[in-house]
């Protein structure tokens, strides 16, 4: 089950799945299985991306949804670590935090949307209040986790040599929790993705959740399927890219 | 006694409550140790040499008793005592010299020397070629040695080892004890040494301290008359593998004993 894989194996196998798709979907739309309305052609959906990159309309509804994330992911990511870091070493706090942020947690953060309109209106704020509200409680809790998983040697080892409980944390065990961290943040970054777009979808007057919903409206199919495969890759991309830092500052977990 | 011991405890006892019930771990322990002396604490597991040995530290709390370093008593953690972890501790993100810089610096060393100084304990355990190398790409030996540097470099009166090299193969354990045995033999330390192998604790120490089972206790001293420096040999002398029996046996009778009880 566990059998290696080469890297050019690899990655002809999940080319191959990709193309495997797209074969069907050229199939479902060339032989009429499916009307345009429902599921329009590859080229279809192309042709409406190639006409909104050209007069600007795609790159200002990324604009704003990237906007969006990323004020409301940096604040909620602040937020959770600080909070994090908090209950991670001292009970009181612990006692106080924990049970109330696993408490919100299992709330949808879908039954906030009307909630944060009613509070926000339908601006920036609220898309920002929906991201918040969808990483900053599972955030805190998941670095929580990560700052705990440093080996309690590691804070003996500071004790001795007589670094105060504060010392120990901020230099120490953070620091050691830091590629866990990192990990942690590329993962909810991928869930801010999905919460910008249900916020847009809702209620927007931009963003690309905005557009798709303008595409039902006028059942522009292909413009729908176009943007959704918009935030297909936007998602892949950032997580890449998160990969891709992670690697450059904890060069130090390599043993080479 | 004429001279002060480096470290002196008295009438120690120590237990562990888990809720309702409270189990006693160590149970009246006295101890001196001298200046310069090498001791082991060996026993069975369970014995409470590591929380012994941690107590002494600084990290734990007792309930009763004392614990004298230089006849002052210890209220925690302390620079005067370094320790080296069983487990490796060297920082991930620091390289070899880093993590003994990091100590050098915490324990508020003139920055201006903290560089020279810790190079020089790298080459005490002769990982010179190895300063920026981070501790991912060292083999655990190595990790240890950069260990005991780091501990030793900021200059406790005395140095707590618990199993440093209970996680390596036999050959490296074999080099430690060597490398280890030349650094006390050269600048003269006070040692406390956890392990729970009795041929290490021979070879090592001037006096083994063997630990009885439920609850821990002291159970017997018992004296290395062998001359230093040893030779990396001695372990096989009659006298040596006679001594190694008789410590052997002590810790077989407490294990023993605690099974019939």
């Amino acid at each position: 089950m566990a059998a290696e894989l080469s890297g050019p194996t690899y990655l002809l196998i999940a080319v191959c799945a990709f193309l495997l798709f797209l074969a069907a979907w050229f199939l479902a739309t060339g032989l009429g299985l499916a009307k345009p309305i429902f599921l329009p052609s590859p080229f279809a959906v192309v042709a409406r991306l190639m006409k909104l990159a050209a007069d600007g309309t795609l790159a200002s509804d990324i604009g704003n949804s990237v906007y969006r994330i990323m004020v409301g992911f940096l604040i909620a990511s602040v937020m959770a670590l600080a909070t994090a870091i908090l209950i991670g070493a001292y009970r009181f706090w612990e006692a106080a935090i924990e049970p109330f942020l696993d408490f919100v947690r299992y709330m949808p953060v879908v039954a906030f949307v009307p909630l944060t309109i009613l509070w926000s209106g339908t601006g920036d704020v609220q898309k920002f209040l929906i991201i918040w509200i969808g990483t900053y409680f599972q955030q805190a809790l998941m670095f929580k986790d990560n700052i705990k998983r440093v080996p309690a040697d590691f804070v003996g080892f500071g004790r001795t040599l007589g670094m105060s409980d504060f010392r120990v944390l901020m230099r120490i065990v953070v620091p050691s929790a830091m590629p866990q961290i990192w990990d942690t943040l590329r993962i909810s970054l991928g869930w801010a993705w999905t919460w910008v777009t249900l916020a847009e979808l809702v209620a927007a007057n931009s963003g690309l959740g905005y557009r798709i919903t303008v595409a039902q409206r006028y059942l522009q199919t292909d413009m729908a399927i176009g943007y959704i495969l918009v935030l297909g890759i936007l998602g892949l991309t950032t997580d890449q890219i998160m990969r891709f830092l992670g690697r450059q500052f904890f060069k130090y977990e390599r043993k080479s | 006694m004429q001279t002060q011991p480096k470290l002196k405890i008295s009438n120690l006892h120590k237990s562990f409550s888990n809720g309702r019930s409270t189990i006693k771990v160590l149970d009246d322990i006295n101890i001196e140790v001298g200046d310069n002396e090498f001791v082991s604490l060996v026993g069975a597991s369970g014995c409470g040499k590591s929380t012994l040995l941690s107590i002494i530290a600084g990290l734990q709390d007792f309930e009763e008793g004392e614990v004298l370093v230089d006849g002052a008593s210890i209220t925690g953690p302390g620079r005067d005592r370094g320790v080296v972890f069983q487990t490796y501790t060297l920082l991930p993100w620091l390289t070899a010299l880093q993590n003994v810089e990091f100590a050098l610096r915490e324990t508020g060393h003139d920055p201006k020397e903290i560089t020279d100084v810790a190079r020089r304990h790298l080459d005490l355990v002769k990982l010179s070629r190895f300063a920026n190398s981070f501790p991912s790409q060292l083999s655990g030996g190595m990790k240890q040695r950069v260990a005991i540097a780091r501990a030793l470099s900021y200059r406790p009166k005395i140095l707590l080892m618990d199993e440093p090299f209970g996680a390596l193969d036999a050959l490296t354990r074999g080099q430690m004890q060597e490398l280890l045995m030349q650094i006390w033999q050269e600048h003269r330390l006070t040692v406390i040494f956890v392990t729970h192998d009795v041929e290490e604790a021979v070879y090592l120490s001037d006096r083994v301290f063997v630990m009885g089972l439920n609850p821990g206790r002291i159970k017997e001293c018992i004296a290395v008359p062998f001359a230093r420096p040893r030779q990396t040999g001695i372990q096989h002398d009659r006298g040596v593998l006679e001594l190694q029996a008789r410590v052997l046996k002590s810790i077989r009778e407490e294990t023993s004993r605690a099974e019939f009880e």
